[in-house]
């Protein structure tokens, strides 16, 4: 079997930032991802970031992805195992991995779980026909590959990520007819919805989508009013034509691979739902066994990137080879965690990890 | 359908590349998955639901959802939107579990 200090599953930003900071440390890393190239989700958002220098402000998502790679670039104790996939994580850190048709096992002294979050999905008569994406689906389609999801498209959901794909859509040339969001209030930054507004796409709050209309595909929807208690208010149906519809209404932790080893998880609503339990190093309730990123929690890339830094000193110190630098850079890191929570979104956030807190000062 | 004009990003010409859906040649592009070069040529039904044989396209593009299953070079259950493109691969729209051969 193989040998390395540090398996990394999951190659996006948090991931990344991880390996950088083990290899920094002298660790060997075997960083394994199933898509055919590193940075997650970063590869395909083509928007300025938020927040300061240090976490990567006014870059476009794909050019923070390059410097993040570029990082790693020459390391000696890296491998990287791109189109890969984990299909085994075990107590004694046996990773599996399916790769090139050929099934690899390895033994890890140390295991960062890095695979970030999925799309949740919404329930609605006929919510299987092609033609329904999610946000991130369309956003991997226009950008990363150059093709157009449709031509005329409603979005689900006013949330950064409806707001901002909304505007990506505008730009490849596709026509959003409007965003659509069952809450009374708009869900993502201001400076966002006003764009789109200025753009003339209309923002309906307090609606939501009944059905998707069409047999083979989709042609059109069916959208209904909803009053403060969120029931629907009789009469105001409404048909608007598409020939697209995204989806944009939050997402999952996706820490699934860890079940494998029976890290214990709760259900924390403001972390996105169903989280594994970490201490203060991101170390699971298995031992060597650690987690960054959307997978222990939903935030932004640049809180991920923060959290991936701090896992890769944390993981350096857990193997007794602490990283030179280490106080210097955790202090750094962490001031800039807390910089980054003090947004307005960072509330839920705080209250999430709170709870967590309070899980791991019981056990 | 493909973007041709973008105000952030470029798209430069690329090699076509071949394949072979439901029994005809198509063409894909250079860096395509199977899943964006099936939906560039408005290929968007992928596989049909188990029980009740409904139209299914993809959902997740990156792997997680299964929606996008297909049957490829014989083999079923490959996820076209994280498999890259090959010349001459053979892709079909898959409507059981699959099955081992």
């Amino acid at each position: 079997m193989i040998t390395k200090d540090l398996i990394i599953i999951g190659g996006g930003p948090s991931g990344l930032c991880a390996a950088k900071m083990a290899l920094e440390a002298g660790i060997s890393v075997l960083l394994i991802d199933r898509s055919p190239n590193l940075g997650g989700q970063l590869v395909k958002q083509t928007h300025k970031f938020f927040g300061s220098k240090s976490q990567y402000a006014k870059t476009r998502g794909f050019d923070i992805a390059k410097k993040l790679i570029n990082d790693l670039n020459e390391q000696k104790n890296l491998e990287i195992l791109s189109n890969a996939t984990v299909v085994g994580l075990y107590p004694d850190k046996v990773v599996t991995v399916l790769y090139q048709e050929e099934y690899i096992r390895y033994q890890a002294k140390t295991v960062i779980v890095a695979t970030g979050a999925s799309e949740k999905f919404l329930a609605f008569e006929n919510n299987d026909l092609p033609g329904i994406y999610g946000a991130g689906a369309v956003q991997t389609l226009m950008n990363n590959y150059g093709v157009l999801p449709g031509q005329e498209i409603v979005m689900v959901g006013s949330g950064n990520i409806g707001l901002i794909v909304s505007y990506q859509l505008l730009q490849a040339g596709v026509k959003v007819k409007a965003i659509i969001e069952a809450a009374p209030t708009i869900g993502g930054y201001k400076v966002h919805a006003s764009k789109m507004r200025r753009l003339g796409v209309p923002i309906l709050t307090s609606t939501t989508i009944k059905k998707a209309i069409g047999s083979q595909f989709i042609e059109a929807i069916e959208t209904v009013s909803l009053d403060q208690k969120w029931n629907e208010i009789p009469g105001t149906s409404n048909i608007i034509e598409v020939d697209a519809l995204c989806i944009s209404v939050g997402l999952s932790p996706m820490h699934q691979i860890l079940s494998m080893v029976g890290a214990k998880t709760k259900y924390i609503a403001e972390l996105g739902g169903f989280v594994p339990i970490v201490d203060d190093h991101h170390q699971t309730s298995v031992d060597s066994i650690f987690v960054c990123g959307d997978a222990v929690g939903i935030e932004e890339a640049s809180s991920a990137m923060m959290e991936g830094y701090l896992t890769g000193l944390n993981v350096a110190k857990h193997l007794g080879k602490n990283h030179p630098n280490e106080e210097l850079l955790i202090k750094h890191y962490e001031s800039q965690l807390d910089m980054l929570r003090d947004g307005p979104f960072g509330i839920k956030t705080k209250i999430g990890l709170a709870k967590m807190k309070e899980e791991t000062s019981h056990a | 359908m493909r973007i041709d004009k973008h105000p952030i990003l470029s798209f430069p010409k690329k090699e076509e590349i071949s394949f072979i859906f439901e029994g005809e040649r198509v063409q894909g592009l250079e860096g395509d998955t199977i899943a964006s070069a099936l939906h560039a040529l408005d290929i968007k039904t992928l596989s049909y639901s188990i029980k009740k044989h409904r139209p299914r396209g993809f959902y997740c593009a990156i792997g997680n959802c299964a929606s996008c299953n297909m049957i490829v070079n014989g083999v079923p259950n490959v996820r076209t939107c994280i498999t890259p493109l090959e010349k001459d691969m053979i892709v079909e729209r898959q409507t059981n579990k699959g099955e081992l051969k």
